[in-house]
């Protein structure tokens, strides 16, 4: 009985996906979005890894007696209202968010898969209740809801990681259950079932890779949103903390200045465009080479 | 048949805001493990902690102080900031009405660009872009460098409404850049699918002239995403004020939440939080009524 559902189940599925994952890769290597988006990435994340070691100056060095001094060779954006080397700080500042930024995605990607294998697998009660308390959270904007919850436990690197992953799960959990749904009532899963796996088994070996395509595009799209979130809250004090040189911290330690010190905020803003962009690029990107 | 559509359509939004209240309330209040020890900080006395917890009403069953807040609440009294030691509601309303005007302004200045190339190419690219970056390059240009707006947005006591809404222009522009690309977008795949469709085709083929086809036929099928997207992008608009009405110095409810965020003044945010849950149920009903009116399926069904 199990050997002739096995041999249901098993076959033709190697043969389209390695064919289909060449095609892919194909795809990805003519698409310039991608390719422009990955160099942008790719871009910052050597800042981030390299930090203080690939800077001109340091990044964290004082010079009292050249603070504000405007972009010149000596400092090509410039220095601060401490005299530090503006070039130098908005390298370095690619660390924090960049460690901050993916942790929390991964953390919600990994949660919201499971819930929503869970509950599109489960549905009944279960599905019910969780997709109400979604619909809730949803009346409210991702900013104010992560607000609130830093107000309450108190921010750190490590509290916004999980804040930010937590926002993301329920997200990431609709995308997922929507996919299971398509899923469960396909013939794999009831030879699965047929065979006699138990549910783990067919939740996470069986319809998890399926829907790990859709459960990985989504997970690009929301590491844009928390590159988006991070640099927000780190602006107005709930994000990332000094004395990181990250981007909207600066930007909110130099916003007064702007007036006559434009220097001061204009390069990290334009380097957090870059990154926000980069990212989006990649996104859109990888979508391009999932549709084909 | 619409009038059922939209009692069942409010019932879940009071459902939702049912929800949303527990969750407000229990981040509110159990997030933060101690309240008194939270507001007062680390070094307060033991005893000072217990008598503001006792004061507050935070030492009671959760159940009992759920009830307590929600009833008070939906009549009105959203209880005493715990910063200001005041009633909350004043602040709220005032902050909500000064959003309005904002958020207004930012929807008048949206309309009439939806079908350009150009912008919607701009507005793609620029709505990924956090809004305090965005408002940092325009402040910068139109500000600092053309001085042709004035750069906050904290308007001199008893402008006119003129003066105020020049004051409204550069905050607004952000809010635009950040939801225009995503509207355009939608409003674009709307009018697309419905000049494909075969309703246009026969009203086209029926020798309709073009004008009315396009009045009758495609434009009311193609707004209809485009409002549900909307409505829902209010709720979104509100999370940007947070961070312009900061940047800009205004007094709307996102600036009104992140200051009590920073005191930790639990009631104010509470308030502050359910308030913008509330405003975007009332919007997504306004939405599904403005849907029903436009639909010609509903409007068929009702006759």
């Amino acid at each position: 009985m199990s050997a002739t559902a096995d041999d249901i189940a098993r076959p033709a599925q190697p043969q389209p996906a390695s064919g289909l994952a060449r095609e892919r890769w194909h795809a990805a290597c003519r698409s310039p979005t991608l390719i422009a988006g990955l160099l942008i990435l790719a871009f910052w994340i050597v800042c981030a890894l390299f930090g203080a070691g690939i800077t001109p100056r340091d990044p964290y060095a004082d010079d009292l007696l050249a603070t504000l001094s405007p972009p010149s060779a000596a400092h090509w954006f410039g220095t601060d209202q401490l005299g530090r080397d503006i070039f130098s700080r908005v390298i370095v500042g690619a660390r924090d968010i960049l460690i901050v930024a993916p942790l929390a995605t991964l953390l919600g990607t990994v949660l919201g898969t499971a819930l929503g294998l869970c509950i599109g697998y489960f549905r009944g009660v279960l599905d019910d209740v969780v997709s109400r308390i979604i619909e809730a959270l949803q009346a409210l904007p991702l900013v104010i809801v992560a607000l609130m919850a830093l107000a309450a436990v108190g921010t750190s690197n490590a509290t916004v990681v999980v804040v930010i992953g937590f926002v993301f799960t329920p997200l990431i959990a609709r995308t997922v259950r929507s996919a299971v749904l398509n899923e469960t009532d396909l013939e794999y899963v009831a030879a699965a079932r047929l065979r006699g796996d138990g549910t783990l088994a067919i939740l996470f070996i069986e319809i998890l890779p399926n829907v790990l395509p859709i459960a990985i595009v989504e997970m690009t799209v929301r590491l844009g949103y928390a590159i988006f979130f991070v640099a927000s809250l780190s602006f107005i004090g709930f994000g990332i903390q000094p004395p990181s040189a990250d981007w909207g911290i600066a930007i909110a330690e130099n916003y007064s200045l702007i007036g006559s010190y434009w220097w001061t905020v204009l390069f990290d803003a334009a380097a957090t465009a870059s990154l926000v962009i980069g990212v989006n690029l990649v996104t859109d990107g990888l979508a391009g080479v999932f549709d084909t | 048949m619409i009038a059922r559509f939209l009692a069942r359509r409010a019932l879940l939004s009071l459902v939702t805001l049912g929800i949303l209240s527990v969750i407000v309330f229990l981040g509110g209040q159990l997030l933060p493990g101690d309240v008194g020890r939270a507001v007062l900080g680390p070094l307060a006395d033991a005893r000072a902690v217990a008598l503001f917890n006792h004061q507050v009403g935070v030492d009671r069953p959760l159940a009992v102080q759920y009830w307590d807040w929600i009833t008070h609440f939906s009549r009105g009294d959203m209880g005493r900031s715990f910063t200001f030691r005041a009633p909350v509601a004043p602040f709220i309303g005032q902050a909500l009405v000064n959003s309005l005007k904002l958020a207004g302004l930012a929807s008048a200045l949206r309309v009439g660009q939806w079908s350009d190339r150009a912008l919607v190419l701009l507005g793609q690219s620029l709505g990924v872009v956090p809004e305090f970056i965005s408002s940092i390059v325009l402040i910068l240009v139109f500000g600092v460098w053309l001085h042709w707006l004035p750069m906050s947005a904290d308007w001199p006591e008893g402008a006119g409404p003129l003066t105020q809404l020049r004051y409204l222009i550069l905050p607004s522009l952000p809010l635009v850049l950040v939801f225009f690309g995503y509207i355009a977008r939608v409003a674009r795949a709307g009018t697309v699918e419905a000049l494909d469709a075969d309703y246009t085709r026969t009203a086209i083929l029926k020798g309709l002239p073009m004008s009315t086809v396009m009045r009758r036929h495609v434009l009311r099928n193609a707004l209809l995403p485009t409002i549900t997207v909307v409505a829902s992008l209010l709720g979104y608009l509100a999370g940007g004020l947070v961070v312009i009405e900061t940047l800009f110095h205004y007094r709307g409810i996102g600036a009104l939440i992140y200051s009590a965020a920073r005191a930790k003044d639990f009631p104010m945010l509470e308030a502050g939080v359910l308030t913008v849950g509330a405003v975007y149920a009332i919007a997504s009903v306004l939405a599904d009524l403005l849907s029903a009116v436009l639909n010609p399926r509903l409007r068929a069904a009702r006759a």
